[in-house]
């Protein structure tokens, strides 16, 4: 099943490929991989997203507990959270019905049109991965020109938070 | 305060961590730190002769005396050649600060010469890492290391730093701190108490125990503590590799050593084991034979520091993190307060079904192979007799090979850190610079390696050293004329063709390359010359000793489990399988 793990880890120069090397060393995929400093410059927050059973999840949170740079790591499907990405989506749209027909799928899915040219939209797109998975089905027709998608920014539902 | 350059700073650092020893090898990006080491006396380098040896060295240093081992290696082919010494002592949880020099950091990514990414290219081998950018950043950095290293699991540490970094004529402050805190390394000592008192009853409440034991016992220096618990219980107890020494060899209650190579009665009572109580092992590949038949009875408890290493291959019913010192402490208070008494009916049953094990097929109960004779001698008796001559009293080295497992069968450890070999990563070439780095820490010990005339041609160079730094280490090669492992298992899988595991002709003359470096050499082909001989070899406490023995060609180690087997499937001799 999916996991979506949070961790939290020090700032420092490769502590990234740290965390990178070990899924590779230990036969782990990542199939989604966001980080970025957090409100606290010295602290990093990676959202990583992977496949496994219990087991497999178990094995990862601990060693990636286990490198000295992480602070915290949590896999956040073991409770109630929220998971958001971002994807943004150039689609050829050079006549008007097909302009149209984006417009409407845009706003049916929520998203905005961040821009026009004469020959394409590019659409933002905010959600799970399966309400942008369900968009690009929705447009493959229409013709995509391009996907950038951000991986997985996730963070805990309620009053649990993930802090130094 | 005082002003001090990048390189002094580390000399200084390294004297402050407690450091006396470094095994080094100088090179450009290093030659700031060479010449703060040459202006001062307090730590003392030791120039080996290929910077794997250096960190082999460390290494040994750090097994025999349980402190951090430390290792000094220039950028580039310097820091590569470290590597295989860093990933040894890596598998195998040794604490070991590998310094090296790099590049200045302007010339960082330009592919300058003897330039190598030294943090990535070591990054899945060690504990930590790190690249010290500034002079003022040494002193605190160094002192991390130490601490990473031998805290929570141990293992090695690099500490990559730039040329510039040690720049002679850029001076900061130094001052070492006096407190070492990371918010997030936070090593785990105690475990949990509840969990103690469930595994405590579960031994308690056993009728088959078996209590295995790793490396943890011997780092944790946690022998005491396991033979106060063990004897109490009255519990049998068998050692892993990395374990020997960390329950007395000639006990009572000793099965030997467990795994591919253990003996037929540790093995056999492993399977039918009720409990196992696992301390400081982590249930190895070359331990459990094929997992889905492990132990089919057993209710595992498993102790150990690193929490990845708890249910990673085998599920523990109950898992405990913690230190085996701290842990095992708190299981013996338990065990005296709680009213209840080992089941010793059912151990009684217990004991006398392990010493008809022993009895039948036991590998100390009597001999499990043809004897030595005349020119036919057999590696074990040369074992045997190293044993014998030395009163089981010697730090014993060993490479990698048959001649490891024979040293690990025959040779009985009474006392922890006493066997050093490579048992994680398997490394050829370890036996000699490790013998350098015990005989260093242990001058007044007599140190000898157990080797192979293909393990010891890995690291031959290091004869060298012994005499530079006159360290009197006696090398006991068990000569097959053949890659003996290799050989076995070609014998045993490949219908015996021998692919590229002899020599023909090509094998030096030992004792002439022993007696070029200034040591002594002696060849034994005859069984009648061994003992005298080797009471000759060791009573030369000064020299270094090249004892080359001719072995017998063919001999295999048994017993040897049968691979995609349970723990008890084991051939014991080339034609008898249990």
């Amino acid at each position: 099943m999916k996991r979506i793990i949070s961790i939290l880890l020090e700032n420092e120069s490769g502590a990234l490929s740290r965390v990178v090397g070990l899924f590779s060393q230990r036969g782990y995929n990542i199939d989604t991989l966001t980080v970025a400093p957090t409100d606290d410059d010295t602290l990093s927050r990676l959202t990583l997203t992977t496949q496994g059973d219990d087991h497999m999840a178990e094995q990862i949170v601990k060693q990636l507990h286990k490198l000295i740079d992480t602070i915290k790591v949590v896999d956040l499907t073991e409770g109630a959270h929220i998971e958001r990405e971002l994807m943004l989506v150039k689609l050829k749209a050079s006549d008007n019905d097909i302009r149209a027909e984006v417009k409407s799928c845009a706003e049916i899915f929520r998203g905005t049109i961040v821009d026009v040219t004469p020959n394409t939209y590019t659409v933002q797109l905010a959600g799970d991965s399966e309400k942008l998975d369900a968009f690009i089905e929705a447009v493959r027709e229409i013709g995509i020109m391009e996907v950038v998608r951000s991986g997985v920014s996730g963070i805990a539902r309620g009053d649990k938070f993930l802090r130094v | 305060m005082e002003l001090l350059s990048g390189g002094d700073i580390l000399i200084r650092a390294l004297k402050d961590a407690g450091v006396k020893d470094v095994w080094g090898y100088p090179g450009g990006a290093a030659l700031h730190i060479y010449d703060a080491l040459y202006r001062q006396d307090d730590v003392f380098h030791i120039l080996v002769r290929h910077e794997q040896a250096a960190v082999h060295a460390a290494d040994g240093f750090s097994r025999a005396t349980g402190e951090v081992g430390t290792a000094l290696v220039t950028s580039g082919p310097g820091a590569t050649n470290a590597i295989t010494g860093i990933a040894t002592a890596y598998m195998d949880s040794i604490p070991m600060v590998v310094i090296s020099g790099q590049v200045p950091l302007s010339k960082i990514g330009q592919d300058a010469f003897q330039e190598t990414d030294m943090v990535g290219v070591s990054r899945p081998i060690v504990k930590h890492s790190f690249l010290v950018t500034r002079a003022e950043d040494i002193a605190e950095t160094i002192a991390k290391a130490y601490y990473i290293a031998a805290t929570g699991r141990p293992g090695p540490v690099v500490v990559d730093i730039p040329k510039d970094v040690t720049d002679p004529s850029y001076k900061v402050a130094y001052e070492w701190p006096t407190e070492t805190k990371m918010r997030s390394y936070q090593p785990t000592d105690k475990g949990h108490r509840g969990q103690i008192k469930r595994a405590v009853k579960t031994l308690l409440g056993a009728k088959r125990p078996v209590i295995y034991t790793g490396g943890g016992i011997v780092i944790d220096n946690a022998a005491e503590h396991l033979i106060a618990l063990a004897r109490k219980l009255n519990f049998p107890v068998t050692n892993t590799l990395m374990g020997l020494g960390g329950y007395p060899g000639t006990d009572r209650q000793y099965l030997g050593m467990l795994g591919m190579h253990g003996t037929y009665e540790a093995n056999t009572a492993m399977h039918h084991a009720d409990v196992i109580f696992a301390v400081g092992a982590r249930f190895d590949d070359r331990v459990t034979n094929d997992l889905e038949k492990f132990c089919p009875h057993a209710t595992i408890i498993h102790i150990d520091v690193d929490p990845t290493t708890v249910s990673k291959n085998i599920e523990a019913h109950i898992p405990i993190v913690g230190t085996c010192t701290s842990v095992l402490t708190e299981m013996l208070s338990i065990a005296e307060q709680l009213t209840l008494e080992p089941d010793a009916e059912a151990l009684a049953d217990w004991w006398q079904q392990i010493d008809q094990w022993r009895a039948d097929k036991g590998i100390y109960t009597e001999s499990r192979y043809e004897p030595s004779s005349g020119t036919c001698i057999k590696p074990q008796d040369v074992i045997k007799m190293l044993y014998k001559i030395t009163e089981g009293e010697a730090i014993i080295t060993s490479d990698v090979g048959q001649h490891q497992m024979f040293a690990a069968q025959y040779y009985l450890f009474d006392k922890p850190r006493m066997w050093i070999n490579s048992g994680g990563l398997g490394t050829m070439g370890f036996g000699l610079p490790a013998a350098m780095g015990c005989k260093r820490a242990f001058p007044d010990t007599d140190v000898a390696c157990v080797t192979g005339e293909g393990s010891i041609q890995m690291c031959i160079q290091e004869l060298s050293t012994c005499t530079q730094h006159n360290l009197p280490v006696k090398i006991i090669n068990l000569n097959n004329a053949a890659l003996g492992m290799v050989r076995q298992w070609q014998d045993m899988n490949y219908s015996s063709r021998y692919s590229e595991s002899v020599y023909e002709d090509s094998l030096p003359d030992f004792v002439k390359l022993a007696e070029a470096y200034g040591h002594v050499g002696m060849k034994i082909t005859h069984l009648d010359e061994l003992e005298e001989k080797m009471r000759e070899c060791f009573a030369m406490k000064d020299r270094t000793v090249f004892m080359d023995i001719c072995v017998d060609r063919s001999e295999h180690v048994y017993p040897m489990q049968v691979p995609g087997g349970s723990m008890r499937d084991l051939w014991l001799n080339k034609t008898e399988r249990a």
